[in-house]
């Protein structure tokens, strides 16, 4: 069976400020490599600090921004062309969720209409609407208010319904629920479960909170600095990551396993300024095991039996 | 069309009552008398007593209603012709009005179609259509279109395309400005995330959320409107008699000055009341609709 | 420097197309030897004043030989009395200028001083009587208030003549008819431009040093306020002559204004082409100063000045 998403070695750089007539504008690479697949029915949680490329790589693998390199396919096929007739039919199958919900519906159109909106978009049955608005927990009532009417969690239901209607195989969650209070979070992370369940989406989950992929994903890869430096199985992270960065973070999580309690965590500081990555491992300046090597040489994603990771030192730390 | 579509009304019909009683006098003194010019711009010919180019030379040049020598049959005068200013005054009314309300909307429509033309397509067309927008800016239009005018005759065509001209660079620069920064918003790009061709994006979204800064725009622009049509009819080339307009009539009434003041001074009047009228809405707008100027 | 010589360049298309734009409407407008010849004159005649006055060339021709004769300075014959139009409109110009630079020194002597009172008593009073008077002063037709003038002051008082010019007491009411619209500008856009000031921070630090409000406003707020306003005025010069036209008209002042009606009615094509290569000359002239300024105040605009608009 063909995955439903590949993405191949995929990069994306961004302009930094403006150049001038004899200065040539600085960038930086937003997405730095990256290679994944995302079966039918699955749900990839991507986690990582802020800045790390994970909202890019969200956007580049539905193809709304274009890459600069790499390949990416969908169902067997590469994306098409941004903006083409097929590029716009694609949109069918592939579908967003955002971090500001309020920021993706327009002011000034009721929540019915824009529910409706994708369905008159693609000449598709209008009852599909008020279906979608059922699906997500919302009220029949709720399609004649407007989007300034609604609290955080109500207007994320929104977003999702909107994507639903157009019943697609693949849905991408950029931080779906960050923006929310903790008590919603949870009520929109169920729903999000459950709606899989019903139609057998696909998830790629956006995240910076491991203990809210550790809910919805089936496996995690961790991003730093526009790459992927660990991806494994959902079990097989959580109990025993390789990945030095990988630890870090679990360590700051919170887990209820009275195992991982008391093991120091290390302690690693602010993320460095991605317009200008280290050399080498782009993690050893926060890194308690970096090496000579790892300062010159960059790892590669080294395969450890079903799961991958990129540091020098694996073998020596995992013993 | 499904009950999805239904929006509620009765809410916000009650919201714009509440709004109209708390407008400042001011306000509602101006919004008054824009709705008498509206009213009289579309039944100025049910209205008049008289046809405005009936001639009585019997009775020329009797005063106005207050003044001695005044009759109730003409309760504004009549001009040199024995013409009932009454009747003149509604249907100069009307002739000004409706063409300041087709250039203002013409060269709104052309201003606003080219600024989204020039964010959408970018490169080249962006910098013709700005390079365009920084001529028509740069040149001293009334003064070019009085020339136009003399030179082309009494021509209606050729006034109401000038009319349109005048103006339309305020909308593009605007319009472009607006569409620019909304283009980037979460609500367009989640729609074209839909599948939505950019029609859509600009019509359905972009247009109705960038409209406060644009009719604040409008309103701004509406009195300079008026004011260009009547300079010109007061110099003689816009509106030319048989037809009337209220520059043309001031323009006539200034050569009776010393026996007929009222000839001059009640259409300069009618002119004056309008711009001063549309300056208090478009200021009462500005602070209202445009949220960029909240300091 | 490279921004100077693009606004150059710019600023010089802006005159060629005004030209060529004028010259053609015009051409193509109708026959002026049917206006300024008698009804009853011979075809032979008609034909020898065409020849002329070049009229008779192909369209592109009198173009190319129109834009020759610019080049070397000759604006043409004034079709009307035989004299070159460059005299016929340069003699005019002192009472244009006259006009509207005591309408400037007019608007700017009532208008900023309004304005600083209105925004330095902001929210008062003072600020909403200042703000009213502005609103009836910018809708206020220019030739209306012409009008009411010369009723009140020429017909009623008889104090003061309604046309010509000579002396003083003939340049005070056209001069206030064409200054007060924009002494009302003047006032709402020097408001606005002290209010931004004095919100600034360096506002503060002269009040913490213990400046009297008046030595703030007049040596701290003012000299910066005022740079938006004088390069509003810049920017407005192609208002004012529309406006002047109009003004002139109204009191038979004998400027370009008065010229350009009369040329206009009468056909004559060089002249109405010299005032309008003369009128868009200082448009132009004065919005490349406003750049310039600009420009030189604040770096940022020099690249890219669109990319705010």
């Amino acid at each position: 069976m063909t995955a439903l998403l590949r993405a191949e070695d995929l990069r994306k750089s961004y302009q930094v400020g403006r150049g001038g007539l004899f200065r040539r504008a600085r960038r930086f690479n937003a997405v730095d490599g990256v290679s994944l697949t995302l079966n039918r029915g699955e749900t990839l949680g991507v986690v990582g600090e802020s800045g790390c490329g994970k909202s890019t790589l969200s956007r580049l693998v539905l193809g709304l921004s274009p890459h600069d390199s790499g390949e990416i396919t969908f169902d067997g096929a590469p994306l098409p062309d941004e903006g083409s007739d097929d590029w716009r039919h694609l949109r069918r199958r592939m579908q967003l969720v955002y971090q500001d919900a309020a920021g993706a519906l327009d002011p000034r159109q009721s929540i019915g209409t824009q529910i409706a909106e994708p369905l008159k978009i693609h000449n598709l049955p209008p009852e599909r609407a008020e279906q979608a608005l059922a699906d997500v927990g919302l009220p029949q009532a709720m399609a004649a208010r407007h989007p300034h009417e609604l609290s955080g969690g109500q207007l994320q239901r929104v977003v999702i319904a909107r994507a639903l209607t157009l019943e697609p195989e693949l849905m991408v969650m950029d931080e779906p629920v960050s923006a929310l209070d903790v008590s919603i979070q949870a009520q929109i992370v169920n729903l999000i479960q459950d709606l899989q369940q019903a139609r057998g989406m696909a998830y790629l989950f956006v995240s910076h909170d491991l203990s809210i992929v550790h809910h919805v994903a089936d496996r995690v890869a961790v991003m730093y600095l526009g790459q992927v430096v660990e991806e494994a199985p959902k079990a097989a992270f959580y109990t025993r990551a390789l990945h030095p960065y990988s630890k870090a973070l679990l360590a700051a999580v919170p887990v209820p396993d009275p195992a991982t309690r008391g093991r120091a965590a290390p302690r690693i500081g602010d993320p460095p300024n991605p317009a200008a990555p280290p050399t080498g491992c782009r993690f050893h300046p926060r890194c308690p095991h970096a090496t000579e090597q790892c300062r010159v040489e960059a790892p590669a994603l080294r395969d450890f039996g079903g799961r991958r990771a990129a540091c020098h030192r694996i073998e020596e730390l995992s013993q | 069309m499904s009950a999805l579509d239904r929006p509620a009304l009765p809410a916000r019909r009650w919201v714009w009552l509440a709004t109209l009683s708390r407008l400042p006098v001011m306000v509602s003194v101006a919004a008054g008398f824009m709705l008498l010019m509206l009213f009289v711009t579309v039944f100025a010919q049910v209205i008049q007593p008289y046809a405005f180019d009936h001639v009585d030379l019997m009775n020329r040049m009797t005063p106005p209603v207050p003044l001695a020598g005044a009759t109730w049959a003409h309760p504004m005068g009549t001009d040199t012709l024995g013409r009932d200013l009454f009747s003149r005054l509604l249907v100069a009314a009307q002739t000004s009005m409706l063409l300041s309300i087709l250039g203002t909307c013409l060269g709104a429509v052309m201003g606003i179609a080219l600024g989204f033309l020039a964010a959408h397509k970018g490169g080249l067309w962006d910098e013709v259509i700005m390079a365009l927008v920084d001529f028509q800016a740069a040149m001293p239009w009334f003064i070019i279109a009085l020339a136009i005018l003399a030179f082309m005759g009494n021509s209606m065509a050729v006034f109401i395309a000038i009319m349109g001209l005048y103006g339309w660079e305020t909308y593009a620069r605007i319009t472009r400005g607006l569409v620019l920064s909304a283009r980037e918003q979460g609500y367009a790009l989640a729609v074209r995330g839909l599948g939505a061709k950019p029609r859509r994006v600009y019509l359905h979204h972009i247009l109705p959320n960038i409209a406060g800064p644009l009719i604040v725009q409008l309103t701004i622009n509406f009195p300079n409107t008026i004011l260009f049509e009547t300079s010109l009819s007061f110099l003689g080339l816009g509106i030319r008699p048989p037809m009337t307009s209220l520059g043309q009539m001031l323009g006539e009434g200034r050569d009776y000055l010393i026996n007929a003041w009222w000839l001059a001074v009640i259409p300069g009047l009618v002119i004056f009341l309008t711009t001063l009228s549309m300056s208090v809405l478009g200021d009462w707008l500005r602070v209202k609709l445009d949220p960029s100027l909240e300091t | 420097m490279t921004w100077i010589l693009l606004k150059l360049l710019r600023a010089l298309v802006t005159m060629g197309l005004v030209l060529t734009f004028v010259f053609f409407v015009l051409r193509l407008s109708g026959d002026p030897t049917l206006v300024l010849l008698p009804d009853d004159v011979d075809q032979a005649t008609r034909e020898f004043y065409r020849a002329k006055w070049g009229l008779d060339a192909p369209l592109w021709e009198q173009y190319t030989s129109y834009l020759r004769a610019l080049l070397q300075g000759d604006f043409g014959i004034s079709f009307r009395n035989n004299i070159d139009a460059f005299q016929v409109v340069w003699d005019r110009v002192p009472k244009t200028a006259l006009l509207g630079g005591t309408a400037i020194a007019i608007a700017l002597l009532i208008g900023m001083p309004l304005g600083v009172l209105a925004a330095v008593y902001r929210d008062s009073w003072l600020d909403r009587t200042v703000m009213s008077i502005a609103v009836f002063g910018f809708s206020m037709p220019n030739f209306f208030l012409g009008i009411l003038l010369i009723l009140i002051f020429s017909l009623k008082l008889r104090v003061l003549p309604s046309s010509g010019s000579g002396t003083w007491a003939h340049l005070i009411m056209p001069a206030a008819t064409l200054g007060t619209g924009f002494a009302a500008q003047i006032a709402r856009y020097t408001r606005s431009s002290m209010i931004d000031v004095l919100s600034k921070p360096y506002m503060r630090t002269a009040r913490s040093k213990g400046a009297g409000l008046t030595r703030r406003v007049s040596q701290h707020a003012l000299p910066n306020a005022s740079v938006p306003v004088v390069t509003i005025l810049g920017i407005k010069v192609g208002e004012m002559l529309g406006w002047a036209v109009v003004t002139e008209t109204v009191f038979a002042w004998p400027g370009i204004g008065r010229l350009l009606t009369s040329a206009v009615a009468s056909r004559d094509l060089a002249v109405v082409q010299c005032i309008m290569i003369l009128l868009a000359f200082t448009m132009v002239a004065a919005n490349m100063v406003v750049d310039l300024v600009y420009g030189w105040l604040d770096p940022r605009v020099r690249v890219g000045a669109r990319a705010q608009a």
